[in-house]
C-alpha cells in the first residue's frame, strides 16, 4: 500500500534533494510527488506518495523530521485528511464520439480546455481512484494522454507545528542549549 | 571591529575563531588558493596532512578526544571527494566535525569545470547536514550554522561547500549574533513521566542490566552514568563506542558486548529482564540476530536521536533526551523509590549477581601468552599496562580492533578512540594526529594492524613533520586478519588475498621519516620494547611480529544470536 507524506519544509535549494535522497538510499521508489510554496514564500509544502513496507514507515517519518529543513513531517495516509489529484486528458476521438465524451466528462466534472478538430483536452481533479475510473471510461473513446499532478494533500487535523527558536550564533556553550531547550 | 570591508576568506577565518578553532586538518587546491592566501596571517594553526581523507579522520580524532568540533578542510573535486569516508565515518559514530570545502566559482558549477565535482550532491548522505555557499552574504550564519548542527543533538558532520568567489568576494563583516533553524529540534529534557516509570521499572527488575553505549560519551554523562550504575547496583556493558563510559575498573563493569563481547556480557544481555539502555542503538554487531536477541527483557531505551528509538528493537519505555540531563533526573527518581523498593527484589538481584559472576569466572577474557611466539592478547595486555587506563589509544579496523576492545582498560572516556560504525581501515593513524593535537599532554598509542597502517603511511611525513610523541604500534601478522578469519571459518579456509607478504622495515621506513622504529617478535622482548616506545620524546614506529594464525574469540558468526558464541576454536561450545 502507498504511504501519503505530507511535509512542511524551507524553500531552499538542496531541500527536496534531501527528502527524495532519504527514500531512494532505501530502496523505495517515489510514486508521486508535488511540491509547491505556501502562505509563507519562504515554506514549502510537499506531498510525497511512496510505497513503504508498513513496518519501516515510522522510521522514515523519523528520519524525515530529523532533516534540518523539514519543519514537520507527518504520515497522512490514515487519518483526516483531504487527497486530490488532477489530471490533464488529451482525447483523440472521431466526431461521432464528441458528444458522448463531452457528456462522460460533464459526469465527472471535468472542464474543457481545449477543443479542436482532433478532440478535446480535459481538466479533472479529485481523488485518485476516481480520476482513475474517469481515465479507464476516455480510455474506451479512442487514444488518450494524460498527465497526472499526483496527489495533494492536506491534513484536517489540528498538528501544532513546533518550532526552534533562534539560539546565539558561537560555540555551543551550554547555556545556549538551555535557551534552545526552555520552550 | 562592528562592520568593516572583508574578503570572504578573511570572514570565514572571523567566524572560525569566533567558534574557538584553534586547529583544521586540511589540504590546499586550486579554488582554495583565496582562504590559503588568509589563513598566511591568521592565528588558527593548519595541520597540512597528506591526504584528504586523513584531514577528516585527523578531525575526528580531535573531535573524539575533547568532545569539540574538528575542523578539516580540502580543495573542490578530487578534494571533496577524498574527505567522503570520514565524513560517513563521522556520521556513523556520530561525531562532530566540520568539513570546509571550496567549490569552482559560482559562474562555472556546472560547466564541468577543472576539479569541479558536486560536493553537495555527493555529500548529502554523507553528512548530518551540508550547506552550498555561492553569496558571501549567507557565509557567517551558515559557519555558526553548521557547527551548532555539528555539535548539538546528536552530533555529526556538517559540511559547507564555499564557492571561489565567495572567497574573493568582499562583504562589510558583522558578527552574526544568532542563528535560525525552524526546523532543527534538539530533544533534550526528556519526558519526566516516562522518566518516573522508567524508575519503577528498574526496581520492578530482577535481573536489571545496563547497556551503554557511544551517546554517554557524546553527551559527557559519564559521572552521571557511574552513579545510576551504582545506585542501583546493576552490571553494565559498555559497547565499542561506549568504552570508558563507566571506568574498566569499576565493580559493575562487564565488558564490550556483542560479536566479540565477553560470554559473560552476551549471556547477561541474554537473561536479563530489563534492558537500561543509554545512548545506543542495537546495533548488529551487539545484538546479532535481532529475533533472538535479549529474549526476556523489556526495554527503557534513552536517546538523544527518536530516530533510534523502537528502530531495531521496540522500546517498552523510550525516552528522547540528553542523557546529562536525563540520567540525573532518573537517578533522583529511582533514589526516591529506594527506601520503598530495595527490598523488593533483593533476594533476586543477589541470585543475579551470583550467576554473573559464574559466567565471568568459566570463561574470562584473558590475554593469552606463549613462550615462543607474541600472542596478539599478550601485546594488548602489555599496551594495557603502560597505559595504567590513562592513554589515549586509537585503533585502526580489524583483529587488533577487538583484542584492544576487550583487553585494553579505559579509566575514563575519550581515550579509546576507533572506527565503530563504519569500520574504515585507515583510521587508526590520521585519528591519532588529530588526538595528540588536541591533547599534547597525553600519551598517544595508534595501535594499527599491517594492512591498515599500509593505508595511512603518507601521515608518517605529518607524524616527523611535527614530532609528534605517537607511539605507533603495528600488530603485524602478515594477513589481513579479520578477513582471513571469516575465510578459515565460514570459507572453508580458502585464504583469498589476505595475505600480506610484504611489509617495510620499520627501522628503515622510521628512519627515513627521521624518527625511530624497529620490529619485536620474541615475546620476552616485548615489555622492553614497549617501554622503550614510551620512553623515546618523539614518535616510535613498533612492528611487532604476532602469533600469524590467531584468531579472536568469543565470536558470534553472523546471523547467529549472541547467546550463541563460538569460545574456542574448532568446534562451537555450547552456550
Amino acid at each position: 500500500m502507498q504511504q501519503i507524506i505530507s511535509l512542511l519544509m524551507e524553500n531552499k535549494p538542496g531541500a527536496l534533494m534531501r527528502v527524495t535522497g532519504l527514500l531512494s538510499q532505501r530502496g523505495y521508489n517515489i510514486e508521486s510527488l508535488t511540491v509547491a510554496r505556501t502562505l509563507d514564500p519562504t515554506l514549502s509544502r510537499m506531498t510525497i506518495t511512496v510505497e513503504v513496507e508498513p513496518s519501516s514507515r515510522a522510521q522514515v517519518i523519523k528520519q524525515m523530521n530529523k532533516l534540518i529543513n523539514v519543519l514537520q513531517a507527518a504520515d497522512v495516509t490514515e487519518g483526516a485528511s483531504v487527497n486530490r489529484e488532477m489530471v490533464l486528458l488529451r482525447a483523440r476521438t472521431a466526431q461521432s464520439s464528441r458528444t458522448a465524451i463531452l457528456k462522460e466528462a460533464e459526469i465527472f466534472q471535468a472542464r474543457v480546455v481545449d477543443s479542436s478538430t482532433e478532440g478535446f483536452a480535459l481538466e479533472v481533479t479529485g481523488d485518485p481512484e476516481k480520476l482513475d475510473e474517469f481515465i479507464d471510461v476516455m480510455r474506451s473513446y479512442g487514444e488518450i494522454d494524460v498527465t497526472r499532478s499526483g496527489i495533494v494533500s492536506m491534513s484536517l487535523e489540528n498538528k501544532k507545528l513546533r518550532l526552534s527558536p533562534p539560539v546565539p550564533a558561537g560555540p555551543a556553550l551550554d547555556e545556549d542549549l538551555e535557551l534552545q531547550e526552555a520552550e | 571591529m562592528s562592520s568593516n570591508l572583508l574578503s570572504g576568506a578573511k570572514i570565514l577565518l572571523e567566524c572560525l575563531s569566533r567558534e574557538n578553532v584553534d586547529c583544521i586538518f586540511g589540504y590546499p587546491g586550486g579554488v582554495t588558493l583565496p582562504l590559503y592566501d588568509a589563513m598566511y596571517d591568521s592565528p588558527i594553526r593548519h595541520v597540512l596532512v597528506r591526504h584528504e581523507q586523513n584531514a577528516a579522520f585527523a578531525a575526528q580524532g580531535y573531535a573524539r578526544a575533547t568532545g569539540r568540533v574538528g575542523v578539516c578542510c580540502a580543495t573542490s573535486g578530487p578534494g571533496a571527494t577524498n574527505l567522503v569516508t570520514g565524513l560517513v565515518d563521522a556520521l556513523m559514530d556520530s561525531i562532530p566535525i566540520v568539513a570546509l570545502t571550496g567549490q569552482v566559482s559560482s559562474k562555472l558549477m556546472g560547466s564541468d569545470a577543472f576539479q569541479e565535482a558536486d560536493t553537495f550532491g555527493i555529500t548529502r548522505s554523507a553528512t548530518k547536514h551540508n550547506f552550498l555557499v555561492k553569496n558571501i552574504h549567507d557565509l557567517p550564519s551558515i559557519v555558526h550554522e553548521a557547527f551548532y548542527i555539528a555539535a548539538s543533538g546528536r552530533p555529526g558532520p556538517v559540511l559547507v561547500d564555499i564557492t571561489k568567489d565567495v572567497f574573493q568576494g568582499q562583504a562589510h563583516y558583522a558578527p552574526v549574533s544568532e542563528i535560525h533553524l525552524p526546523g532543527y529540534k534538539v530533544h533534550a529534557d526528556g519526558h519526566a513521566g516516562q522518566i518516573r516509570r522508567a524508575a519503577q521499572m528498574i526496581w520492578e527488575a530482577e535481573r536489571p542490566w545496563v547497556y551503554a553505549g557511544g551517546g554517554v560519551i557524546a553527551a559527557e554523562a559519564s559521572d552521571e552514568l557511574r552513579k545510576l550504575v551504582e545506585l542501583i547496583d546493576a552490571p553494565a556493558v559498555c559497547t565499542l563506542m561506549g568504552l570508558g563510559g563507566l571506568p574498566a575498573e569499576h565493580p559493575n563493569f562487564i565488558s564490550m558486548p556483542g560479536m566479540h563481547g565477553s560470554y559473560a556480557a552476551n549471556m547477561g544481555m541474554t537473561h536479563t529482564d530489563l534492558i537500561i539502555a543509554l545512548g545506543v542503538r542495537f546495533d548488529d554487531r551487539v545484538t546479532g540476530r535481532l529475533a533472538a536477541f535479549a529474549p526476556h527483557a523489556k526495554v527503557i531505551h534513552v536517546d538523544i536521536d527518536p530516530a533510534e528509538i523502537s528502530k531495531n528493537r521496540a522500546a517498552d519505555l523510550p525516552i528522547v533526551g540528553n542523557l546529562a540531563r536525563v540520567l540525573p533526573r532518573l537517578s533522583a527518581e529511582i533514589a526516591e523509590l529506594k527506601p520503598a523498593m530495595q527490598a523488593r527484589n533483593a533476594a533476586a538481584r543477589q541470585e543475579w549477581w551470583k550467576q554473573i559472576r559464574e559466567w565471568k569466572a568459566e570463561h574470562p577474557l584473558v590475554a593469552e601468552r606463549s613462550a615462543t611466539e607474541i600472542k596478539p592478547q599478550h601485546l594488548m595486555a602489555e599496551i594495557d599496562r603502560l597505559s595504567g587506563g590513562r592513554a589515549i589509544v586509537t585503533s585502526d579496523v580489524g583483529q587488533h580492533q577487538m583484542w584492544a576492545a576487550q583487553l585494553v582498560r579505559f579509566s575514563e572516556p575519550r581515550l579509546w578512540i576507533n572506527s565503530g560504525g563504519l569500520g574504515s581501515m585507515g583510521f587508526g593513524l590520521p585519528s591519532a594526529i588529530g588526538a595528540q593535537f588536541a591533547r599534547p599532554d597525553k600519551l598517544v598509542f595508534s595501535i594499527c594492524g599491517d594492512g591498515g597502517f599500509q593505508m595511512s603511511i603518507p601521515e608518517l611525513a605529518t607524524i616527523a613533520n611535527h614530532g609528534l610523541p605517537i607511539k605507533i604500534v603495528v600488530m603485524n601478522n602478515g594477513y589481513l586478519g579479520m578477513v582471513r578469519q571469516w575465510q578459515e571459518l565460514f570459507y572453508n579456509n580458502r585464504l583469498s588475498q589476505v595475505e600480506l607478504s610484504t611489509f617495510p622495515d620499520p627501522e628503515k621506513l622510521a628512519g627515513a621519516y627521521g624518527f625511530k622504529g624497529r620490529t619485536v617478535e620474541n615475546p620476552a622482548e616485548l615489555a622492553k620494547a614497549l617501554e622503550d616506545a614510551v620512553a623515546e620524546p618523539g614518535p616510535f614506529l613498533l612492528n611487532v611480529k604476532v602469533t600469524a594464525f590467531e584468531n579472536v574469540f568469543p565470536m558470534v558468526p553472523a546471523g547467529g544470536a549472541i547467546n550463541e558464541m563460538v569460545l574456542r576454536p574448532p568446534q562451537p561450545v555450547e552456550a
